[in-house]
């Protein structure tokens, strides 16, 4: 290993003069969950990566096989941590449109509300954990308390901080609760000034822009090809969001900007998500100053549960009841292919239906999935410093890529 | 059907007077256009739809439609995010019979049809690396056939070697 052997002194080598085989992970502060990355080193830098998954395989979409229709609902929360009122949506999205079931106007705006505070809530935590990775402590816990906030109005409504199950087939679970308004109002007038506050810290930070600019480069049609979506699109130059190109749910009443970046790195990557984070504020705003009124559930007798009130009065109250809670309800057959844009990219569930009460089969077209099998391209040929500043800037979330 | 699908969609008719055979039957349920290939020509369909605008490969799933025969349909979701138009393709394969593999069309779909052969059993010719991706490598089934029981195989100790 010296220059009279015609190798760089920084090559490391084992003694057969083989390149250095190098295993990170499964368990890796960095990979944000179980993630094995074989890495194949010529000194520092990559020359071949092969992501291992798996390991929190759960088979869930198997599970939904057994379940009824409004059953589901709670196995997909647990898909995305960090996203579980996309997964919501686009799963009653997918058996509404099965069933033609039209939602009320009420209900569509409050989906659009809490979908883009779970972009917030997802997108806080991508940042103050890629923050932390490639060094900057503080940022971390700046994002966890805005996410903190976050987390309460998700109580606030659903009784649950994280696996919140509040959107249901034909509506909502419950009427939206005494002083929601007030509570979202706080939250999203402070939001735009504690944004500056990260900026501050880090858009025009030296260290920052050292270990993000011109790092993790994928070409956008690379980018296509290897089948990527969402921010990491937009990072590279392509104006394309579900939200506006199919939108669902009212987005096409709601006013804001698709933001994009063209240079396709980490920092691009990283300009982009901030920018979605004020967008989606200002979405936010828009619902709370436009917020319909009404049911907040379609009528639809026999496939949404009967108001509790009703159900000590009326009979055929108390029998939709236990005809949906013991049978579920049959849905007609077919197949829809329903996506929505979630805080990481595409988010698409297939449903098909046989005509039972439960789903024949129910695909899970995570974004997490597709994103990280551009991981090799994003890494090969770069140094092994930057593996966890490329991991930071794709935002997946293991359990989404392994269900 | 799938004449009604030709005159309100001119690449379907394009696609239909270029290989005729390939097309085995077409529906649009719920705005949605489903297309069935026959399983021998799935790559030059592919290849065909990717050079006219279908860039992206969403995704590639399957469905187990047993007891029917052919139990298996591969469904590939396909998307032209220039025209905003989506498109599924759909394959019928019965127990044992192999596909050949749309990687060399788009490079996103090595992990899909892993993903396929692992939860399916169905094989992909000419994949580059056709291993399982989320199961265990010795893993000896495919449970998302239905036949295979939602609680797993009971594991028969008796006939184990660690006892």
């Amino acid at each position: 290993m010296s220059e009279a052997s015609g190798q760089h002194p920084d090559t490391v080598r084992d003694a057969a003069g083989r390149r250095l085989v190098l295993n990170m992970g499964p368990q890796h502060p960095s990979t944000h969950g179980v993630l094995r990355l074989v890495l194949e080193l010529d000194g520092e830098t990559v020359v071949r990566a092969e992501p291992e998954i798996g390991f929190l395989h759960t088979g869930i979409e198997k599970e939904c096989e057994q379940k009824l229709y409004h059953q589901v609902v709670t196995l997909t929360d647990r898909v995305d941590y960090l996203a579980p009122l996309s997964n919501n949506l686009c799963y009653c999205l997918a058996v509404e449109k099965l069933l033609g079931l039209e939602v009320p106007p009420l209900a569509r705006w409050m989906r659009v509300m809490l979908t883009e505070l779970t972009r917030l809530n997802s997108h806080l935590v991508w940042l103050g954990t890629h923050a932390l990775d490639i060094g900057a402590m503080s940022v971390f816990l700046y994002c966890f308390r805005e996410r903190e906030d976050i987390l309460r109005i998700f109580e606030m409504f659903s009784g649950q901080r994280m696996m919140t199950s509040y959107f249901r087939i034909g509506g909502l679970a419950v009427e939206p609760p005494r002083g929601w308004h007030r509570a979202v109002q706080n939250f999203i007038q402070a939001f735009p000034s504690r944004l500056d506050e990260y900026e501050e810290l880090l858009t025009q930070n030296p260290i920052w822009l050292r270990r993000t600019k011109g790092i993790g480069y994928v070409s956008l049609e690379d980018l296509l090809d290897l089948g990527v979506t969402g921010p990491m699109l937009r990072a590279a130059g392509l104006a394309w969001d579900i939200r506006k190109a199919e939108p669902y749910s009212d987005y096409d009443k709601f006013d804001f900007d698709i933001p994009t970046r063209t240079e396709s790195d980490v920092y691009a990557r990283y300009q982009v998500r901030l920018e979605e984070m004020r967008q989606s504020a200002r979405i936010v705003r828009q619902a709370l100053e436009g917020m319909p009124s009404g049911p907040h559930v379609a009528d639809a007798p026999g496939i949404v549960l009967p108001d509790r009130e009703k159900m000590k009065t009326e009979m055929e109250a108390l029998i939709y009841h236990f005809k949906i809670v013991t049978d579920g309800f049959p849905v007609p057959p077919g197949e829809v292919y329903q996506a929505i844009e979630s805080p990481r990219g595409e988010l698409a569930y297939y449903v098909v239906s046989d005509g039972g009460a439960r789903p024949w089969r129910v695909y899970m077209r995570t974004p997490s999935f597709g994103n990280l099998q551009a991981l090799p391209a994003m890494i090969e040929g770069g140094l092994i410093a930057d593996v966890v500043a490329a991991l930071g800037s794709m935002d997946f979330v293991l359990g989404d890529v392994d269900r | 059907m799938l004449a009604e699908l030709s005159s309100s969609f001119p690449l379907i008719a394009e696609l239909a007077s270029w290989d005729p055979p390939a097309l085995v039957e077409g529906k649009r349920d719920r705005g949605e256009v489903t297309l069935v290939v026959d399983p021998s020509r799935i790559v030059a369909v592919c290849r065909f739809l990717k050079e006219r605008g279908f860039l992206r490969l969403s995704s590639i799933t399957a469905v187990d439609w047993y007891p029917a025969e052919p139990r298996f349909e591969v469904v590939y979701h396909l998307h032209d995010i220039e025209r905003n138009q989506r498109l599924r393709l759909k394959c019928r394969l019965g127990e044992g019979q192999s596909i050949e593999s749309v990687t060399a069309v788009w490079r996103g779909a090595d992990w899909y049809e892993r993903e396929v052969w692992d939860l399916f059993g169905i094989r992909f010719e000419n994949h580059p690396n056709l291993r399982r991706i989320l199961l265990p490598e010795d893993w000896t089934d495919h449970p998302l056939r239905k036949d295979y029981p939602v609680h797993g195989r009971r594991y028969d100790y008796a006939q184990s070697e660690h006892p």
